[in-house]
């Protein structure tokens, strides 16, 4: 089974579920996890296994053949991300702005503006055991994170042919970035914290999702921290309510050192095994 | 006399959930009305949670293009589908037509079209709004559109709105809530900031991020400081976070203590410093005044 | 000698815009038919991204010896003008041009470095 987990709002625990979800199912069965949020990673914080392989992630852009250019200006015309700028004597490209439509390249009329691969990130690649772990790294100062994610799911596709669970980290918030990541699963749990911050982004999330006929259900986190808004919530929209993971200064702890906390914490535990429950039973009934 | 320039104060974090945005509304509740208030974190803009504000402007906000097919021109030819790298065509009984999720903007179908049936339209993608906090500041906002493109554009707009009405209304200070990760909303958030404000806290993985926002904020020359939020959680992290900033100059603004105070003010929609007994008042009241003293 | 300016106006008595890519307009000044002359940069100043470069490329079809500005162009911009002879100042972020262009006399800004 294919699932995401995403959050509209950061920090609400979305790496904590995700690493420890993975990690326990993978007690039991075959697990992949995939970190896409290029921007920050930091699931493999928290698993520390070996590194199998690591990959460049790419992107198309076009590269400038001074020999062939007639310098007839076109390729900046064409380009609605100032990503040319055709001086007399030189055209620039900016890699970084490109979004690699491929029109300058293919409209110049002197074939002077091939696409060669810009290296944006990385893609690493561990496993042990039961467990794999993929994760998808931008470069600081890229700018887009889609072809990164786009590229580390046609990877893990490659690689997770046996496996039981594959599990997407998605991206914070609610643009490109996180329909991207969120695109392939079957199931979408959206975590989030019954604080006002918490509803509001949830309820942003819940829009894009329904915008695109996903199948979604609601963990909530830090149980009794805030108020019972987003219960109400969820209830009136008719969202199920998979989980409530108790607020606790120990999870808080470790996840700030980097260790897995379902060992310790029994309700963490039981969260767990109410959502592989609810993700076997009743995900695709709701 | 000329008046005295407006200065840009960003607060990001890297990581979400350090506390950004409680923090940005407490240093705008001390500023009172000296500032021009800007929520760029545009995928969670929260900050209207905190300031109650009475919208006095909304305007549609356009970024960037989509292409749209005239079915009447459209000879089913195809050639659009066949350069499209982004999936964005799709075949109907009719005619071609554009996915308008996965249209990315680029044009490409309309330079080729032999019937110049494709052009290029604005792309509404969100809302912004000038309102009147509570406490008397403006406050510009904004809000994406569901799975809404370019928030880096956003950003920007909502930057521009601000700054004019610094220079309308003479405000010295233009407060930012920035985006979160370090992409193209944060990268719009930096763009012609004074000063950046790193909020982090003593996690492996709000570490991480904030050493890689940090290389960001290098990029643009930017000058920098830090506040610790929640930094007796871990105090091993907190140690290797200061010293961190200590090896790249950065001001270390305050350290404060895990406190479930921030979610007890957020739930009445108040900002930290309306709460009675909470012993942030004089590190944050620090804060602020270094970060004053930092502009000048 | 033509020397341009960033500037938030087009005036002697306007201040320098700090900013590069977005600054509001490029203001020109020929010394020798002692003549002033501008550029709205509005349609860059706008755009979310690349607007460095398409603000190098507007200054660099006036063909100026001298930029005097605030920060200093960012790096995509900077490679832009590094294709032509320009020599560009900074520091003058706060001044009017006329101050601007007293302290450029007086040896007082910063040569910016590609």
């Amino acid at each position: 089974m294919k699932i995401a987990i995403a959050s509209g709002k950061g920090g609400t625990g979305k790496t904590t579920l995700s690493v420890n979800l993975a990690s326990w199912l993978a007690l039991q069965d075959k697990v992949v996890l995939v970190d896409l949020d290029t921007e920050e990673p930091n699931s493999g914080i928290f698993l520390k296994l070996p590194l199998i392989r690591s990959i460049i992630g790419v992107k198309p852009v076009p590269v400038w053949q001074s020999d062939n250019c007639l310098h007839c200006g076109k390729c900046q015309g064409y380009c609605q991300f100032h990503a040319i700028i055709s001086l007399p004597s030189e055209v620039l490209v900016f890699p970084k702005l490109c979004h690699s439509c491929y029109a300058c390249s293919e409209l110049c009329p002197a074939s002077a503006l091939p696409m060669l691969n810009e290296k944006i990130g990385k893609i690493d690649h561990f496993a042990r055991e039961n467990l794999t772990f993929i994760e998808g790294k931008l470069d600081v100062g890229q700018e887009m994170a889609v072809p990164l994610i786009k590229q580390a799911i046609t990877y893990t596709e490659s690689q997770s042919v046996n496996s039981e669970w594959l599990i997407f980290d998605s991206p914070p918030g609610n643009a490109c970035p996180m329909i991207e990541a969120t695109k392939v699963a079957d199931f979408i749990i959206l975590i989030s914290e019954p604080t006002p911050f918490g509803l509001y982004d949830l309820s942003l999330s819940v829009q894009s999702l329904r915008k695109l006929n996903r199948n979604f259900g609601v963990v909530i986190n830090r149980e009794g921290i805030g108020n019972s808004d987003l219960e109400r919530y969820c209830l009136d929209e008719d969202i199920p309510v998979i989980a409530r993971i108790p607020q606790s200064r120990l999870i808080a702890e470790s996840y700030s050192a980097g260790k897995l906390v379902y060992h310790e914490d029994n309700d963490f535990l039981s969260s767990l095994k109410q959502i592989k429950d609810f993700l076997q039973n009743d995900a695709f009934s709701c | 006399m000329m008046p005295s320039p407006v200065k840009e104060v960003v607060v990001i974090s890297g990581k979400g959930g350090t506390g950004k945005t409680s923090l940005t509304a407490a240093f705008a509740f001390l500023a009172q009305e000296d500032i021009v208030l800007a929520d760029c974190d545009v995928d969670a803009p929260d900050m209207h949670l905190l300031m109650n504000p009475r919208v006095e402007m909304e305007q549609d906000f356009y970024s960037g293009w989509q292409a749209e097919i005239d079915c009447l021109k459209c000879s089913n030819c195809g050639k659009c589908q066949e350069v499209c790298r982004f999936s964005a065509i799709i075949q109907s009984n009719e005619c071609f037509s554009i996915d308008a999720d996965e249209c990315e903007g680029c044009g490409y179908c309309s330079f080729i079209c032999p019937e110049q049936a494709i052009q290029l339209i604005p792309r509404l993608s969100g809302q912004f709004r000038v309102s009147r906090t509570r406490f008397q500041h403006k406050l510009v906002h904004a809000n994406l559109d569901p799975g809404g493109e370019n928030s880096g554009k956003l950003v920007n707009q909502v930057k521009q709105v601000a700054a004019r009405i610094a220079r309308e209304d003479s405000k010295k200070i233009i407060l930012v809530d920035g985006a979160p990760g370090i992409g193209c909303p944060v990268i719009s958030s930096l763009t012609g900031a004074d000063l950046v404000v790193l909020v982090t806290e003593p996690s492996l993985s709000a570490f991480h991020d904030l050493q890689r926002v940090f290389n960001l904020v290098n990029q643009f020359r930017i000058k920098t400081a830090c506040l610790i939020n929640k930094a007796d959680l871990n105090s091993d992290i907190s140690t290797k976070i200061k010293a961190f900033l200590a090896e790249n100059s950065i001001l270390l603004l305050a350290e404060l203590a895990y406190n479930t105070a921030f979610t007890a003010a957020m739930l009445k929609g108040h900002c930290i410093l309306e709460e009675e007994n909470t012993s942030f008042q004089p590190a944050i009241l620090e804060a602020w005044n270094k970060i004053i003293s930092l502009l000048n | 000698m033509k020397i341009a300016f960033t500037a938030k106006g087009t005036d002697w008595q306007d201040q320098i815009d700090p900013r590069f890519g977005r600054c509001a307009y490029l203001v020109f000044y020929d010394e020798d038919t002692d003549t002033i002359d501008w550029i709205d940069n509005g349609s860059s100043a706008g755009i979310d991204h690349g607007a460095g470069p398409q603000t190098a490329q507007k200054l660099l079809t006036r063909k100026p010896d001298i930029l005097i500005t605030g920060n200093g162009p960012g790096g995509n911009a900077s490679r832009v003008l590094s294709y032509s002879q320009i020599t560009v100042y900074t520091g003058a972020a706060d001044k009017s041009l006329q101050e601007a262009y007293q302290d450029f006399k007086n040896n007082r800004l910063t040569e910016f470095k590609f």
